[in-house]
């Protein structure tokens, strides 16, 4: 994907998300959650765009989801951990996980996890820019900028501006190269 | 893993890198500390057992909530009520507590390297609460922790630490953790209470209290130990009171707008450090309780949070 079908693509997400939170009567409990890293910049973007379509910017926070992880016991070091930042409170609210890329599902499960700690929300959606496939639990994004099939040795990576990249893309790299 | 480290013995082998990647993960952690449900998974599994070898309520408090706030278990083990005083060895009692596979042990000690002693005889991280008049690491990792959060950096500031510089293991840590975030080190208290030669590690030495603090950006009131009280160090607790200890008025008179002050705890109050002062403004000292929990998840998540150590048989 190029920088233009980034934009149309995110521009998509946020119409999207702003028509089923209208329709579910949610449009002012709406709450926006980026996982970290890769979902913090896209989280922004979305809720540019929920501002621009509900007339009312929702809050946003931060979900770091290292002292979640199922795997602890296989990895030799103990992952990096970085910031989780909810400052709104979480209870009641229709509360939007955004992740830039959906694998495994591992993380979403983990971010699932995460956020109850904070309290119990009306219903969680998620949503990401690209859903490659790959899936290891029962779980499924809904809201999706571009469904792909991915082979499991290809990495997907989304490239942001915000995250130093020259310009926004969607790339598809074998691993090991 | 801390940086290098398999085991969190004493800051004088810490690097400046691995000082920071306990106090950044702290920041962290400390955000887990204040939240509704102060709960994460991470160390589900794992077990920290606190061998206590002398009296302490605040350390082994502050590990054994860290160590359940991370979900790990955490027991308990204090020397009164064990097979210590029963004459079994500090080595024999790591190795049977070591036999119920624990994956950290935190030790309390009277005797200085006596963690170092019990980490080069079991395989799980072994961490010093603190050990004689050696180090108190993870002491001076929380201070590092709160000052750096008051003031923003250690870099360019002063830290005047005031009292029994000789007998304290806090000042020890202190000086060899603070110089490495690029803080200049005052240490100030009675002649016979600073340790010679100690201008050798890069601190200023100063018998009068007024020129200690006065431009520090932080101050350490360390606790006079009873036990040295009548001795001949000092002669009495009014007059170590006058000539080194802070009050409202010397306070007032002599510390920086901004200068913040620090205290390990236990306090006695009127001795080293008026009531006024202690819970004034400038007093950081419950920040550094709270604090000392998010630096010690930090500590035992970094040391714990990766694979499991294998017990090892051939070691002696």
């Amino acid at each position: 994907m190029n920088a233009q079908e980034v934009e149309r693509a995110v521009g998509r997400l946020g119409r999207e998300i702003a028509d089923r939170a209208r329709a579910a009567g949610a449009s002012q409990g709406l709450a926006i959650v980026g996982i970290r890293r890769g979902g913090v910049h896209l989280a922004q973007r979305l809720r540019r765009e929920l501002a621009a379509a509900l007339g009312s910017e929702p809050p946003l926070g931060t979900l770091d989801i290292a002292l979640y992880r199922d795997d602890l016991a296989e990895r030799g070091v103990a992952p990096v951990v970085g910031p989780t930042d909810i400052r709104f409170p979480v209870q009641g609210k229709t509360v939007v996980l955004v992740d830039d890329v959906l694998y495994t599902g591992r993380t979403i499960r983990a971010a699932l996890d995460e956020i109850v700690d904070f309290g119990r929300p009306r219903r969680v959606w998620l949503a990401v820019l690209v859903d490659r496939g790959g899936r290891e639990l029962p779980i499924a994004p809904d809201f999706a900028g571009v469904r792909l099939d991915a082979p499991d040795d290809v990495d997907v990576q989304v490239r942001l501006r915000e995250a130093g990249a020259p310009e926004d893309a969607v790339v598809m790299k074998r691993r090991g190269t | 893993m801390i940086g290098r480290h398999k085991h969190c013995l004493a800051l004088e082998d810490f690097s400046r890198e691995e000082i920071l990647e306990v106090i950044d993960l702290a920041v962290s952690m400390k955000e887990v500390l204040l939240r509704p449900l102060k709960k994460v998974p991470s160390l589900r599994g794992r077990s920290v057992v606190n061998l206590f070898f002398e009296a302490s309520t605040r350390t082994r408090s502050s590990f054994e909530i860290a160590a359940k706030i991370l979900s790990a278990d955490a027991l308990n083990w204090t020397a009164a009520s064990s097979s210590v005083t029963k004459g079994e060895t500090l080595v024999d009692t790591a190795k049977n507590l070591e036999a119920m596979r624990p994956d950290v042990l935190v030790i309390r000690h009277s005797a200085g390297g006596a963690p170092k002693l019990v980490a080069d005889h079991v395989a799980c991280a072994v961490v010093s609460a603190g050990d004689g008049a050696h180090e108190h690491p993870s002491q001076g990792l929380l201070d590092c922790f709160t000052i750096r959060e008051a003031l923003g950096t250690l870099q360019g500031k002063t830290v005047a630490i005031v009292g029994d510089i000789s007998h304290s293991r806090v000042a020890r840590s202190d000086l060899h953790a603070f110089p490495k975030l690029g803080a200049k080190v005052r240490l100030c208290g009675p002649p016979t209470m600073i340790p010679a030669g100690v201008e050798g590690l890069g601190a200023s030495v100063h018998h009068d209290l007024r020129t200690a603090v006065e431009g520090a950006d932080a101050v350490i009131m360390l606790r006079i130990q009873h036990e040295r009280i009548g001795d001949p160090l000092i002669p009495g607790t009014r007059e170590y009171s006058k000539y080194w200890g802070l009050n409202a008025k010397k306070a007032a008179e002599w510390l920086k707008e901004s200068c913040v002050i620090l205290h390990p705890g236990p306090i006695n109050r009127g001795v080293e450090l008026a009531p006024e002062v202690a819970d004034g403004p400038r007093s950081v000292i419950l920040d550094q309780v709270q604090n000392g929990v998010a630096v010690r998840m930090a500590i035992l998540y970094l040391l714990a949070g990766g694979s499991p150590a294998e017990p090892a048989e051939a070691k002696a």
